[in-house]
């Protein structure tokens, strides 16, 4: 196996070919934040929290996809990518109706937790306060994408570890909405097996249980899937 | 030493704020050799007053009347905190904003309504089209955020702001909801 050896926050590190900038800083317990990263899926680079500067390369680089090479320079800490991450947070908050007050996953949401670890306490942005639905068809969960921060998660479990492929992502940039069975009621997917992985791997409030109250979906939500680890719970 | 001039304000928000800034409990004693309580809700004076060092502005600007309110208290004080989620957010009274003024009373006054159906007009004032939170009105200096902020928070923000030497900081930082 080929080594790569770099620096990482100017301290020389090193990682095997193929790995990513996030899987050898977690090793080396050097702190990244993320979101749509969970470990035991594929990553994505959709949230973008995950930026680093590569020396060299013009723009920042999401960490979780971009792999180690021989000789990088990599900083993880930066006051503009502090603002940068922070600017992601709030655009996050402020593109659907996030209204933690209210929200099952109050107190155990990555998004919110997100907010604290960067310090985001208000929005400088203009909330856009979308009309948004909430698909509740199913017997057990339902769906509200008031709280949707398109992670796409819920695909990539659905496919990847359920094998049933019932979510997928349907329209584009700010039209963009996770959709089931091509945009069918959830209620009535052929493909889901309502195993629940979807609404364990949600970050935020967006999948839920149904019947748990405003700060109640903490409890249960993921040891359901042992192999999935929470946001930031350790190393890999 | 003199007093500074605390005061709260309380616009559209469930007092929620105020009766977690209550929670200061004895704490409160303490506050009151610091700081002089010169407008609130929890005192009985009509007109805010000038010259104020630091205001709790606690509720969304929803109607014309809060935003002619939080200009004139803007105007009057040094330090404008946003006091809780509503201030800072618009939180729970922006849950309307996606719909719009006008259909919300529409729906709420005339169509589901069998009898007298109608928009109120009188005593209460017009709804602005979309809850706001206060930065959007007028300059914050400092943004309280929590529903409500713990106690603690406050008590900690508080003594910061009128130069008192702060205690131990809260355990838990400030955070939406």
């Amino acid at each position: 196996m080929s080594v790569h050896t770099f620096t990482l926050d100017g301290q020389p590190v090193a990682g095997a070919a193929g790995e990513t900038i996030l899987e050898v800083a977690t090793e080396q317990g050097v702190s990244i934040p993320t979101l749509c990263h969970l470990d035991g899926l594929s990553s994505v680079g959709a949230c973008r929290l995950c930026v680093v500067e590569v020396a060299g390369r013009p723009r920042p680089q999401p960490a979780c996809i971009t792999p180690v090479e021989e000789g990088m320079e990599v900083v993880t800490r930066s006051e503009e990518l502090d603002e940068w991450r922070a600017t992601v947070v709030e655009m996050l908050f402020v593109e659907r109706n996030h209204i933690c007050s209210i929200c099952v996953a109050n107190g155990d949401c990555e998004l919110q937790d997100l907010a604290v670890d960067l310090g985001v306490d208000h929005f400088e942005l203009p909330a856009m306060s979308p009309r948004l639905e909430i698909d509740s068809s199913h017997r057990l969960f339902a769906i509200d994408h008031n709280r949707c921060v398109l992670c796409t998660r819920c695909v990539r479990v659905c496919d990847e570890i359920e094998g049933a492929h019932t979510w997928d992502v349907m329209g584009r940039g700010i039209d963009a909405r996770v959709v089931s069975d091509l945009g069918t009621p959830w209620g009535a997917s052929p493909t889901c097996t309502s195993c629940g992985k979807c609404v364990q791997v949600c970050p935020t409030g967006a999948l839920f249980e149904k019947g748990r109250a405003v700060g109640e979906g903490a409890k249960e939500r993921r040891p359901f899937l042992p192999y999935l680890r929470r946001h930031g719970a350790g190393t890999r | 030493m003199t007093r500074r001039r605390l005061a709260t304000v309380w616009l559209d928000g469930c007092s929620g704020c105020h009766m977690s800034f209550l929670d200061l409990d004895e704490r409160l004693l303490e506050l009151a050799e610091h700081a002089e309580l010169v407008y609130s809700p929890l005192v009985d004076v009509k007109e805010y007053p000038a010259g104020v060092d630091v205001c709790l502005v606690e509720g969304a600007v929803s109607t014309t009347d809060d935003l002619g309110r939080i200009r004139s208290v803007r105007a009057r004080t040094r330090t404008l905190v946003s006091f809780g989620d509503c201030a800072v957010t618009a939180n729970v009274p922006s849950l309307r904003n996606p719909v719009g003024a006008a259909p919300l009373l529409q729906r709420a006054y005339v169509d589901n309504v069998d009898r007298d159906a109608g928009v109120p007009v009188e005593v209460v004032p017009p709804l602005l089209d979309r809850s706001l939170p206060v930065h959007r009105v007028v300059p914050v200096e400092v943004f309280l955020p929590g529903c409500p902020p713990p106690a603690d928070l406050i008590h900690e923000t508080l003594l910061r702001l009128l130069g008192v030497e702060a205690g131990v900081p809260p355990e838990r930082p400030p955070r939406f909801g």
